[in-house]
Order: structure tokens, then C-alpha cells, then sequence
């Protein structure tokens, strides 16, 4: 109970306010990170999963290399990618990445998945072109489970992103290995809280997203359901 | 007028859908494609504008091949409805109706006004028009996707079952109102269904499949019960039976008309003069 109050007391602390360790530093760069292996798993899993979805092909091969990605201990990749381009935040990146890739890719192609077929059969029917059912069909229907599949990475992502500091002097994870390594557990569980935090705030984000993009059409279907029972 | 040349589609090599199919469906008529499940009426529906193409033959428009034109642009060209309305849940019912005319390019205003000018045409209140598909009924989804089916303005008009999701009293309301549309409207439209009675309520012309797309008889409603083809036919459209199969019974002078199964179906009048005079008596 002590070790609590005391890694409160650190957080609270001014000290740890100012200079190259303060806290609202390393809370940016640990959400910059994050923000940034989002953006570039994104880049790559998003387009990848509206192909997958829009047209059922290659689905076995993602789901497939999804899992053996998820398989992967991301500490041992960590190190294995550090071995290959050295120290610095360059492994982190490839390695989180690789972890964040599977939920986005699977959020995109299952949220194409789920709509129904009918619906995009009689869009096609009425003149719809390829393009045009993507954006304007799959795209909105299929938002609110893309979402939650880049909830859930930036989830795995903001917890394990405190591996950053492995390597390199960078975000909260710094907190947790200079606290273990001079035994100051006040400052390694505090670096752990803030993380847990962070995470949690992020959570809140993405549940509000996530409930504001689903199309008002489908609410209302879902509002009625309720009126029903 | 659609003319279906030696149309066949195999999806696979051993599933023949259409076999060698060979049809002329006239302009501004309904022309009513009946037949089970497997029997290719969907299929061959799809064929005209281009969900499915044939894997030999060719299907012409007005002398043209279809396969010389773009899918996208031809099927914007011809009204499409479906079974379950197939309306994007998304969006409201009003643009719903204005999607296909927007996708062409009409101003947003103007398509917003002729799609609740087509709420009207299908008998529906321009209240409904900022309604999501979800809250509406499944007869009023339906009359929505007749409207968006309408919105092009198209001279073909195709109909995939679409009566088949609604309750009886509904579909036969939304029978007749199809058929008050066509006597306004003119369009030649392609009928599918499964149901003998709703293809001869609505069908100009009626052809009867049998699996694997074969024809077993095409005609209008009355060639057709008054000779079926073979048993088939006959069976089919249950000429041998239930209250298709009548028979005249004397009752005291009265001659009675009863069905199959003794249910009395009506009162046979030898003429229209006489069926008047009677009227008029009892009017009086």
C-alpha cells in the first residue's frame, strides 16, 4: 500500500515536471508513437482489408499471416529487428507495427464482411460502380467494426509501446527501466500507472468514435429493436 | 423489346442454369419469368443488364448486344427491384430513391424533388421521406424500392421476386398498385417469381421454366390454362386440381360452379344480358 502512495506522491511530484524525464514529455512521446504505428499499420492493413472485404479474395492468406503475426512474442521481435538495423527507436517501430497490423486488417475486411449481401447486390444492380460501392456502401457500414479493430491495436499498442525504451530513450516505458534498474519501484509503478491511464483515456476515445460513426440508419434500427421488447 | 438468343449459362461446367434459352419479350408488356427454385429465372433476369453473363448467346435490347455495352452505364438505364427492397440501410428513404439519379449527374434539388414526386407515383406520404428503410414497414421498403426502381426513369423495369418478402393482404395490394403503374407508366418490365397466381394476375405474357432452365411453355395466361403444354405445365400451374379444376353442379335448376374439392366456387351465368337483367332486378 506504501509503494502506491509513494509512486502517487512521484507522479504528483514537481520534479518530475521539468527537464528531459518530465512527465508530459514522455506522456507525448509515448502517444506520439503510438499515434505514429497506427498511421503506418493503417496505411498498410486498412487498404489490404478493403480489398480482402470488397472482394472476398485473399481472405485465407490474411487470416492466416494475421495469426502468425499475433503469434509473434513482440519483446523477441523487438530484439531481433534491433540485431539487424541497431539501437534507436527504428525496431520499436517495425515491431509494433507488426503487432498493430492484425486487428486493423481484420476490423477492415470482417466490417465489409458483415454487411449483407443483398445490400451491395442491389447496389451493383441499380448502377453502382466498383468505386462507388466502396465509399458510399461498404465504407460507412463497415466503419464502426474497422474502428473497433484500431481500438483494440492502439490498446496493444499503448501498453506495449513502454518496450520503446528497451532501445532508446523514449516514452513512459523509460520510467519502468530506470526504476528497475536503480530500484526506485515508487517510479516504476508510477511510469505504470500513467501508462495505464493513457491507455484508458485512449479506450474512452475510441468507445465515443466508434459509437458516432455508426450510420444513424442502422441506430434507429437498433433503437427500435428495444422500443420493441 | 428483349430478344434472349440461344442464351445459355453454365456456373460451372456440370451446373447448366440456362440451357439454350430463346425468348422475345415485347415492349411495354409484363412479361412474367415463373418457375421453382433452380428453374434459372433469376438468372436469366440478371442477364439483361449484365449481374450475370451468358456464357454463350446473346441477349439484345432494341436490336442492340448487350455485351457491346458498359455494365455500370447500362444498368443505370434500367429500373431494378428486389426481394427485401434491397435499399441501403444508411441512407434516407428519399435519397435512397435519388441514388441512381444522382450517380447520373442530375442536381441534388432537382433529384430530391422528382424522388418525392416518385413517393407519390407509389402511392406513399412524403412524410416518410427522411425515414430510415429500417423504420419503415416491409410493404412500404418495397414500394420504396418500386419508386427507386422508377427514379431513371428507365423503359425496362426489373422485378426479382419482389412481392416475395410481404404478407399476403400486402402483396396483393402491391400487385394491384403495379399494375395501376404499368397502365400509367408503359414500361416493359421482366417479372420473376415463383408464384402461378401472381404470374397470371400480372403477366402479358408468361413463360413457365423447368430446372435447368428450360422453357416448358410460354403464353399468355389463358393459352395457357386453356392448353397446357404437357403434364408438366398442367401440374404446374394446377389446372388438375384445388380451384383451378371447376366443374358444373345442377342444384335445383341453379347451376352451381364447384372446385376440386367440392367448395363452392360460384354461380354460372349463361350471359352477360342475362347477369345484367339479373342485376337489375335486384336492384330494384
Amino acid at each position: 500500500m506504501n509503494l502506491l502512495i509513494e509512486s502517487i506522491q512521484w507522479i504528483l511530484d514537481p520534479q518530475n515536471y521539468v527537464g528531459g524525464n518530465a512527465i508530459p514529455l514522455r506522456v507525448l512521446e509515448h502517444l506520439g508513437f503510438t499515434v505514429a504505428t497506427l498511421l503506418i499499420a493503417s496505411a498498410v492493413a486498412i487498404p489490404a482489408g478493403f480489398f480482402i472485404g470488397h472482394t472476398g479474395r485473399g481472405r485465407g492468406l490474411a487470416v492466416s499471416i494475421s495469426g502468425a503475426f499475433r503469434a509473434i512474442p513482440t519483446l523477441g521481435l523487438l530484439t531481433l529487428v534491433a540485431l539487424s538495423i541497431g539501437i534507436g527507436l527504428g525496431a520499436p517501430y517495425v515491431a509494433l507495427t507488426i503487432l498493430a497490423i492484425p486487428p486493423i486488417l481484420a476490423g477492415a475486411y470482417t466490417g465489409f464482411e458483415a454487411i449483407d449481401r443483398r445490400t451491395i447486390d442491389a447496389a451493383r444492380a441499380v448502377g453502382m460502380s466498383e468505386g462507388q460501392i466502396v465509399r458510399g456502401v461498404e465504407l460507412p457500414l463497415g466503419l464502426p467494426l474497422l474502428i473497433g479493430g484500431i481500438r483494440s491495436a492502439a490498446l496493444q499498442v499503448i501498453s506495449t509501446a513502454t518496450l520503446a525504451a528497451y532501445l532508446a530513450d523514449f516514452g513512459l516505458g523509460r520510467y519502468l527501466f530506470t526504476g528497475l534498474k536503480t530500484r526506485d519501484y515508487a517510479e516504476m509503478l508510477g511510469g505504470s500507472i500513467l501508462v495505464i491511464l493513457l491507455a484508458l483515456a485512449l479506450e474512452g476515445i475510441f468507445a465515443t468514435i466508434q459509437r458516432f460513426v455508426v450510420p444513424r440508419g442502422v441506430v434507429s434500427s437498433r433503437s427500435r429493436v428495444v422500443r420493441v421488447r | 423489346m428483349i430478344e434472349f438468343r440461344s442464351v445459355t449459362k453454365r456456373f460451372t461446367t456440370d451446373v447448366v442454369a440456362v440451357d439454350d434459352f430463346s425468348l422475345v419479350l415485347p415492349s411495354r408488356k409484363i412479361t412474367v419469368l415463373v418457375g421453382s427454385s433452380g428453374s434459372g429465372k433469376t438468372t436469366l433476369l440478371r442477364m439483361i443488364n449484365r449481374m450475370v453473363d451468358p456464357t454463350s448467346g446473346s441477349i439484345e435490347i432494341d436490336g442492340v448486344d448487350v455485351a457491346s455495352l458498359e455494365p455500370v452505364k447500362l444498368r443505370r438505364s434500367i429500373g431494378y427491384v428486389m426481394q427485401n427492397s434491397g435499399l441501403l440501410p444508411h441512407r434516407k428513404v428519399v435519397d435512397n430513391v435519388a441514388t441512381v439519379p444522382l450517380l447520373r449527374g442530375v442536381p441534388r434539388k432537382q433529384a430530391r424533388r422528382e424522388a418525392l414526386e416518385l413517393l407519390d407515383t407509389v402511392g406513399l406520404s412524403r412524410t416518410l421521406a427522411d425515414r430510415y428503410p429500417s423504420q419503415l414497414s416491409g410493404g412500404q421498403q418495397q414500394r420504396v424500392g418500386v419508386a427507386r426502381g422508377l427514379a431513371v426513369n428507365p423503359n425496362i423495369l426489373l422485378m426479382d421476386e419482389p412481392f416475395g418478402a410481404v404478407d399476403p393482404i400486402v402483396r396483393a395490394e402491391l400487385q394491384q398498385e403495379l399494375l395501376r403503374l404499368q397502365q400509367e407508366l408503359d414500361k416493359t418490365v421482366v417479372f420473376v417469381t415463383h408464384d402461378i397466381d401472381e404470374a397470371f394476375l400480372l403477366g402479358d405474357q408468361v413463360v413457365i421454366l423447368r430446372t435447368g432452365g428450360l422453357v416448358a411453355q410460354i403464353g399468355s395466361p389463358t393459352e395457357i390454362l386453356a392448353r397446357p403444354a404437357d403434364e408438366f405445365v398442367a401440374s404446374f400451374v394446377g389446372a388438375d386440381r384445388g380451384k383451378r379444376a371447376l366443374h358444373l353442379e345442377n342444384h335445383g335448376g341453379g347451376e352451381l360452379v364447384v372446385d376440386s374439392e367440392g367448395r363452392l366456387a360460384g354461380v354460372l351465368t349463361r350471359d352477360t344480358e342475362s347477369g345484367a337483367a339479373a342485376q337489375g332486378r335486384a336492384g330494384r
